[in-house]
């Protein structure tokens, strides 16, 4: 917790926000009943902050657009396709891969809070926990996508998938043209964030 | 966060949407800390991660104007819900902690950990120097 150095009092510090104490007097009660390890709530954060985030997700498409095989299995059973690649953990226990193809675009949501595949993508962006993506992803898609610079021909099917506290979402964009001479890790830096949400075509 | 989606979001968006390209995991240290009591909790079996969407969803259903600025404020009155429907503590716990921490802040003299003093009436008298 940053402190103004400038401003203070000989004899105490500002406390933090409200809501930062609250948090801490959380915490604090919680480590000391025993329910939680402050062992374990740092490994977490550092987890997140360091360790997962959408270029897992990235090498997953990746290697689908180059490994039939492994499409194939993404397919059949997306949880244990990303498992291969070793991206495992809470919010990716059952995983759906989504594919676009030329007539179909898919679009994640999650209506109700914020679920999201952690393994592959990481925590949600801002936008994404937001009432206005939240209510309208659903109701004109077509209209939150042009907001994003995404404007698809009428043809286009959008398909919209609201994620649940059970199952997550994986969108797998299209290849882009002319990546014949690209390896996986070239491709995999091609792969938004964005693109596996729906949001952005590459 | 990689080249690709650095502000990728185009400026008509921002009327509507808010917008984070490649800024921190969390804004600030608070939002961590509560994330990480969750993510714990639950692995420790104190709630499904059904029931913590389920608590989530409500809080946010209540603040339809947010602007996703809020969303880790709900987050922790979520969590304190189910924290005190799973009698992991409660409201008048909670809250007399949360005064002793400010008051543990306003004693601490500037450069020291802060820690809690055995000033307060909490009903957990084994307290702990602050991690």
């Amino acid at each position: 917790m940053a402190h103004d150095h400038h401003d203070h009092h000989d004899h105490g510090q500002d406390p933090p926000s409200d809501i930062a104490l609250r948090v801490k007097a959380l915490e604090s009660l919680l480590v000391e009943k025993g329910l939680v390890d402050p062992a374990a709530l740092d490994a977490i954060v550092e987890r997140f902050e360091h360790k997962v985030g959408p270029r897992n997700g990235a090498r997953v498409v990746a290697k689908a657009w180059s490994d039939p095989a492994y499409r194939e299995r993404l397919r059949q059973d997306a949880t244990a396709a990303i498992a291969e690649l070793g991206y495992t953990g809470g919010q990716g226990e059952h995983m759906v891969a989504v594919e676009n193809t030329p007539g179909m675009h898919n679009l994640v949501v999650c209506t109700l809070c914020s679920c999201y595949p952690w393994p592959v993508l990481g925590l949600p962006p801002v936008w994404y926990k937001s009432p206005p993506y939240r209510s309208r992803a659903v109701i004109d898609p077509r209209g939150v996508l042009a907001e994003f610079g995404v404007t698809l021909p009428a043809e286009i099917e959008i398909r919209v998938w609201d994620s649940t506290a059970e199952v997550r979402y994986l969108v797998i964009p299209e290849r882009p043209a002319n990546t014949d001479a690209l390896d996986e890790a070239a491709l995999a830096a091609l792969v938004t964030r964005n693109g596996m949400i729906g949001t952005a075509r590459l | 966060m990689s080249a690709p989606d650095a502000g990728a979001l185009p400026g008509n968006l921002l009327q509507s949407l808010p917008r984070d390209a490649d800024g921190p995991v969390f804004a600030e240290p608070w939002q961590a800390q509560a994330f990480a009591l969750t993510v714990q909790l639950h692995a420790e079996g104190a709630f499904t991660w059904a029931e913590w969407a389920d608590a989530l969803s409500r809080e946010l259903a209540s603040d339809p104007e947010d602007d996703g600025g809020r969303y880790y404020h709900h987050w922790v009155a979520a969590l304190e819900q189910l924290a005190a429907a799973r009698r992991l503590t409660g409201p008048a716990e909670l809250a007399d902690r949360t005064a002793a921490w400010a008051e543990a802040y306003a004693h601490t003299p500037h450069g020291r950990p802060v820690e809690l003093l055995e000033l307060s009436p909490a009903p957990h008298p084994r307290l702990r120097p602050a991690t």
